[in-house]
């Protein structure tokens, strides 16, 4: 049943998404793909659309993918579902256990679970970045518009903060907004 | 109040671009300052805390400050108002995404972003890496996940993100244990 997979889903994801919005995708990636809701080119090309509109990156998923498989219902309970474990973790934290972040051996899990995440997140950019840059040069005809446009993007938002006056270099939605005038243009 | 908390928290949940940290300079500018809904060292804490629980920051965040107002009732409009708007606008995208794809020139956009986002996700964990400080048994883990996520995604091997995230917390737990036994163990000696 559509609607209990979406609540165990999104559950899983809301309780195990440490770290951000980043840390997440990787997450609602492998759920959303494992129960073949969504292609993984409709769900990167949601995570950009997610970029762009306001609100966290892992509830404009939940609701995305929500909707696309149970209409307004649907993501109702996927959205609803991703927060719900946020929600209650804070209410006990402020409740009951205000000590329990100090306790020594809860510090040891947090240290796990970040050094992880972190791996985790750099392996999906990897991934993401070989499959839509490297991979189009394999093949009969190979591609290399791809991934000259990823060395351009990544002049371009790496070299960005080397300019003082920028101070942080430019915001990841003007990097997708160039990368989507380069990509009209080339492609 | 409760009223007053659902719309704040509306205002920031439709107005932040840019992610979860953008959104705590808002909260700060909104409840702090101007409301005194909450002081500053709560906001940080709360920020300490969300960035050690499950979940976006802005959930916490929303939950923190609506539940010092009101209660439980206050949370759950604090958390509702920050989520409304980004829902009802990813629902009116979401519904012609697919027939707005399709044509040529977004398809060509689309192409182009991809490779943004890759690059963009791949920023995010360097710099969480730079961050991170440099315990021996941080980097071990890290480096692990990394390689077995590429390996996982490569060869399509059944192994969940879940899975891998537990196993760090047990291993750092048993790593802890045995350093902590060691610390004990030498100072009786």
């Amino acid at each position: 049943m559509i609607y209990l997979e979406l609540l165990i889903g999104f559950l899983k994801v809301g309780l195990f998404s440490f770290g951000g919005a980043y840390a997440a995708i990787p997450l609602i990636r492998e759920v959303v793909l494992s129960y073949g809701w969504v292609s993984e080119e409709m769900l990167t090309d949601m995570i950009a659309v997610s970029e762009s509109t306001p609100g966290p990156i892992m509830v404009n998923l939940a609701t995305y993918v929500g909707t696309s498989q149970a209409g307004i219902p649907g993501a109702i309970i996927a959205t609803l579902a991703s927060i719900l474990p946020a929600f209650v973790i804070i209410l006990l934290i402020m409740e009951v256990m205000k000590h329990t972040l100090n306790n020594k051996y809860a510090q040891a899990v947090m240290r796990g679970l970040q050094s992880c995440v972190i791996g985790v997140i750099t392996a999906v950019g990897v991934h993401m970045l070989y499959k839509n840059a490297i991979i189009p040069l394999t093949g009969a005809e190979a591609d290399w518009r791809p991934l000259a446009l990823a060395v351009v993007l990544a002049v371009i938002y790496f070299g960005s903060r080397k300019i003082k006056k920028l101070k942080k270099g430019i915001s990841p939605i003007l990097l997708i907004g160039i990368s989507a005038i380069l990509g009209i243009i080339i492609f | 109040m409760l009223w007053n908390l659902f719309l704040t928290f509306f205002r920031i949940g439709a107005f932040t671009f840019g992610g979860g940290y953008a959104m705590i300079s808002v909260i700060e500018n909104i409840c702090v300052e101007k409301k005194h809904w909450i002081t500053h060292e709560d906001l940080v804490n709360v920020t300490v805390i969300a960035e050690s629980t499950p979940g976006p920051v802005a959930i916490n965040c929303a939950t923190f400050v609506g539940f010092k107002q009101k209660g439980i009732w206050g949370s759950i409009a604090a958390t509702l108002g920050v989520v409304l708007p980004s829902f009802i606008i990813i629902w009116v995208i979401s519904m012609f995404l697919d027939k707005f794809l399709e044509i040529a020139w977004v398809a060509s956009a689309f192409r182009g972003i991809r490779v943004a986002v890759g690059l963009l996700i791949l920023d995010v964990g360097i710099r969480m890496a730079k961050k991170m400080p440099k315990e021996p048994i941080r980097i071990i883990l890290l480096v692990a996940a990394l390689i077995l996520t590429v390996l996982i995604s490569v060869f399509s091997w059944k192994i969940s993100t879940i899975t891998l995230l537990l196993a760090a917390a047990a291993i750092s737990v048993a790593v802890f244990f045995v350093q902590d036994r060691k610390g004990k163990d030498g100072e009786q000696a």
